[in-house]
């Protein structure tokens, strides 16, 4: 295959992997981010225990979490076909990404809001503080280095995820490591693919720990 | 209004656990007057931190009222309660700062929490970081603060909100003794000069000693004892008061198993502190005594000195000598060998 041609479709594919999976983080954080808080604020410890709530949300996480994402893919494929009208490609995979990181995401800030001293939120308490700025200003902003570690975490299996709808045509490196290098035996796209990949994670590790490190007060 | 600042009535917790209920408070009924320091004083797990944090409702009682400057905190609505809080600060033993916020945004939160302007808020903070000494380390975060510079500014932000009340729940319990004194004294002047009434709870005799003015005795639960620190350290009524008091006195006692008759212990006032009225009654009525146990302190502000002796074995003798300590003006108290041993 010609350079160029090898270049331009990498180049695609990376812009599309970049695409599927800062996308798909930001809406599973816009959506698993209220939900880990809700899941620590409910809790029968949290600053304002709701049992019903804590355990059918917490049901919920556990189920979606507990499927393999490729047959979370595939047996949601059919309805994102009739949502979005099609099953295939970037749109698609986006989709069912978000379904399946959201709740990886609602467990991940859940975790982290959980190092967060007990003893700073009952000072804020004492204080007349509101739950809702006990949240704002105790949780989030205490749990904030472990908040920005666990991005990292769900951006890199994010970005793997999204590598494994290569296998249904979803798109971005991972459908171009299955195209030619597993159907074609382009075994240099595969290698390359693979490479990038990594550089990829590695980049996202290190700006996550860097990050973390940064705003942490602690240190 | 009602004369007390502080005023809790049949106040019970009960806890449910694994192992079965857990009565933390059994009926606790305390009024404390504004301007007090006082004192609540109790061995582990005898249900003080239960009791200060029903104060602010941190804990809700399972019975009983809690009443705040005339106001009835039991059953107020959340939002109302949180107007209140603002009015009874608390500083903890393990400080509970925030970990992300140098000094200065430690003590403006409580002031955000209130509604006060960014600007201003800083201001106050910066004039309350002056009061506990603290203005060169106002950029420092808590990381980078000793234990004894964290519980200031602690009690910086504890004072934030101009409170009536604050609750120090074992405030010094974490610090080393020169730490723990200076941050007592800065307790006591807290109290004195800015006339904000103290509840202070600790296991440690000196810190009601240094501090308070009024003391409460909890035993799992229930309060056993109270009253004037002066009075309760110069006549304490109850065995778990002698102990408190006196620990190593009380030890000492047990330890010596002579004559078990016409033990008395002496609390010496001020005044008596300097006479040598013991050494003169045996000069007078030339009838020797045997001390067992001989302490001088300082309660409150007060010099305080206690003895314990063994009168003479004979009757009569050991009468006169009473009365030579009555006439005197000496308060003394007969040890009850009995009771003392059980406890
Ligand atoms: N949240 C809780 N759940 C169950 N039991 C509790 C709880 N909080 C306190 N207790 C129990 O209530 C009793 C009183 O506890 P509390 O913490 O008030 O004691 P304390 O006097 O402050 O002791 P310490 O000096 O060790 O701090 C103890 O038996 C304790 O085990
Ligand atoms: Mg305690």
């Amino acid at each position: 295959m010609e350079t160029s041609v090898l270049v331009g479709l990498l180049w695609q594919g990376l812009l599309e992997t970049l695409y599927m999976t800062i996308v798909s983080t930001l809406v599973a954080y816009i959506i698993g981010l209220p939900i880990g808080v809700s899941l620590i604020v409910t809790s029968p410890n949290g600053i304002k225990p709701v049992s019903w709530y804590n355990k059918s949300m917490g049901f919920v996480v556990n189920v979606i979490r507990s499927v393999p994402f490729l047959i979370l893919m595939i047996a949601l494929m059919p309805y994102v076909r009739k949502i979005i009208g099609t099953g295939i490609g970037t749109q698609a995979t986006v989709a069912v990404l978000i379904v399946a990181a959201a709740p990886f995401v609602a467990r991940l800030v859940e975790q982290s809001l959980m190092e967060v001293d007990p003893g700073v939120i009952e000072a804020a308490q004492s204080m007349g503080a509101s739950n809702m700025t006990i949240i704002r200003k105790v949780m989030l902003l205490e749990a904030r280095p472990s908040l920005l570690n666990g991005a990292a975490v769900a951006t890199i299996t994010i970005l793997g995820y999204s590598a494994m709808a290569g296998v249904v045509g979803g798109g971005g490196l991972g459908d171009l490591a299955i195209k030619y290098g597993m159907y074609r035996y382009e075994t240099t796209i595969m290698w390359i693919t693979v490479i990038v990949l990594v550089v990829l994670v590695q980049i996202l590790q290190e700006i996550g720990v860097k990050a973390a490190q940064k705003l942490d007060n602690r240190l | 209004m009602s004369e007390y600042i502080i005023s809790l009535q049949g106040v019970t917790k009960d806890f449910e656990t694994k192992n079965g209920l857990v009565q933390a408070l059994k009926g606790i009924n305390l009024d404390i007057e504004p301007g007090d320091a006082y004192g609540i004083i109790g061995l582990s797990g005898a249900g003080k931190s239960t009791l200060v944090r029903c104060i602010n409702l941190l804990e809700t009682p399972t019975e009983g009222k809690v009443i705040f400057d005339g106001k009835t905190l039991t059953g107020l609505k959340h939002k109302d309660l949180n107007l209140e809080r603002r009015k009874i600060a608390m500083i903890f033993q393990q400080f509970n700062l925030l970990m992300q916020r140098d000094a200065l945004g430690n003590v403006c939160f409580p002031l955000e929490i209130a509604g006060v302007p960014k600007d201003e808020a800083k201001k106050r903070a910066m004039e309350l970081l002056k009061i506990v000494d603290l203005e060169d380390r106002a950029h420092s975060y808590p990381s980078q603060l000793s234990g004894g510079q964290k519980q200031r500014v602690g009690i910086a932000r504890a004072l934030a909100t101009d409170p009536k009340v604050l609750l120090c729940d074992e405030a010094t319990s974490a610090l080393d003794p020169k730490t723990t004194r200076s941050i007592l004294a800065l307790l006591k002047k807290i109290n004195r000069e800015l006339g904000i009434t103290l509840v202070v709870i600790t296991h440690e005799m000196d810190v009601i000693k240094q501090v308070c003015n009024k003391v409460a005795i909890i035993e799992s639960g229930s309060i056993v004892e109270r009253g004037e620190v002066q009075e309760i350290f110069t006549k304490p009524k109850t065995a778990a008061a002698r102990k408190l008091f006196f620990p190593d006195g009380e030890g000492k006692e047990t330890a010596l198993k002579i004559s078990h008759t016409h033990r008395i212990r002496i609390a010496f006032k001020d005044e008596h502190t300097y006479d040598p009225v013991v050494s003169n009654m045996i000069l007078e009525l030339k009838a020797p005594v045997n001390i067992l146990y001989a302490d001088m302190d300082v309660v409150d502000g007060h010099q305080r000195g206690q003895m314990v002796i063994c009168l003479s074995d004979d009757e009569a003798v050991a009468e006169k000598q009473k009365a030579y300590l009555r006439a005197h003006d000496v308060d003394f108290a007969e040890v009850d060998v009995e009771e003392e041993e059980e406890a």
